[in-house]
């Protein structure tokens, strides 16, 4: 019995290419390649009202108290400041070690109070709060810098290294409780 | 006359191109797995403060949304708005959608989920605020205040 042997006729795979272009096409076009950028922030727990809110000694110099107002304005230790002048107020304080009087004892009792207005604008209580985080990661890096010769984010992540220039420069910033203002 | 001289016109090689839909597929691949489907409709206006200190973030999808800011609707007033996923919301519904989110995810991660409140800079503090208290008061406390990165401008 000759069965003749039959070849399969090719599948034309030219335009496979095209195909996939067109598909390609849609993806590219469809993607966001947007980021999430933003700055980090922890709360506070939110405080028991059977419990009793603990009294903290807080010597009154390791507090650097910061308030924006309604107007957007800038308060520290109730004078009036500039923006651009935050970061290295805020880096004498953190990184006094005791030398003045009016700024902290140590660098990991240095506490950063955050106080807003519910006036405040969104942008520019972002804005203060960005200047105090860069305070910190300015101290960090100094620290990391002269102690290990390399800046703190070259340091391995969640390595003794790095463990110790956050132990060293905690970032304590406290945002306070709402306050109630009757007009 | 050398041997190995060829007789005729010499004709550059044409390129072969048989690699091309590979090389295709991986970028077609590429994109659909970097594709995320646009989020749902935006319905407020969220032009975000841009500061210097950013963060990224790398788990996307540990990341829960909130818009704050005035509706592009004109005709919705421009008092600013709080949108949860597709529709418009108060803060009272903070408590319920985060805790719909959060039962999406396994248990073991759920403390690491981060609220991200995108809102326009002109949104005043007072309604971060209420947002931020509801948060508290669910305890998570992860929050992430969505700017872009640049310098800070005056």
């Amino acid at each position: 019995m000759g069965r003749k042997s039959r070849s399969t006729p090719e599948i034309n795979a030219g335009s496979m290419a095209d195909i996939a272009f067109l598909l390609l096409v849609f993806f590219l076009v469809t993607t966001t390649m947007d980021q999430q950028k933003g700055l980090r922030v922890q709360l506070p727990p939110y405080p028991d009202p059977t419990v009793p809110p603990p009294v903290v000694e807080q010597n009154d110099r390791n507090v650097l108290e910061v308030l924006v107002n309604s107007g957007d304005q800038l308060l520290v230790e109730r004078k009036p400041l500039r923006i651009e002048e935050l970061t290295d107020l805020t880096k004498r304080h953190i990184q006094n070690e005791g030398r003045d009087p009016n700024f902290s004892d140590s660098s990991t009792a240095a506490v950063v109070s955050l106080k807003n207005d519910r006036g405040t604008s969104l942008e520019r209580y972002v804005q203060v709060y960005n200047e105090l985080i860069r305070a910190y990661n300015e101290s960090r890096d100094e620290y990391a810098r002269s102690k290990y010769g390399r800046p703190f984010k070259e340091l391995p992540p969640k390595g003794d290294e790095a463990t110790a220039v956050k132990k060293k420069f905690p970032m304590k910033i406290s945002e306070a409780e709402p306050v109630e203002y009757t007009p | 006359m050398s041997k190995f001289r060829k007789e005729g016109k010499k004709e550059s090689p044409g390129i072969n191109t048989s690699a091309l839909p590979d090389i295709v597929f991986m970028l077609l691949f590429f994109f659909m797995v970097a594709t995320k489907m646009r989020d749902p409709k935006v319905m407020v206006k969220t032009s975000v403060p841009v500061v210097s200190e950013v963060e990224k973030i790398v788990k996307k999808s540990w990341i829960n949304h909130i818009l704050v800011g005035p509706p592009t609707d004109p005709s919705k007033g421009d008092a600013p708005r709080i949108q949860f996923d597709d529709k418009f919301g108060s803060v009272d519904e903070v408590q319920q959608f985060i805790t719909l989110k959060k039962n999406e995810h396994p248990e073991a991660i759920r403390d690491y989920l981060t609220t991200a409140i995108k809102a326009d800079r002109s949104v005043k503090m007072g309604l971060i605020q209420d947002i931020k208290q509801e948060l508290r008061k669910i305890n998570s406390l992860k929050l992430l205040y969505s700017a872009s990165e640049g310098e800070v401008e005056e």
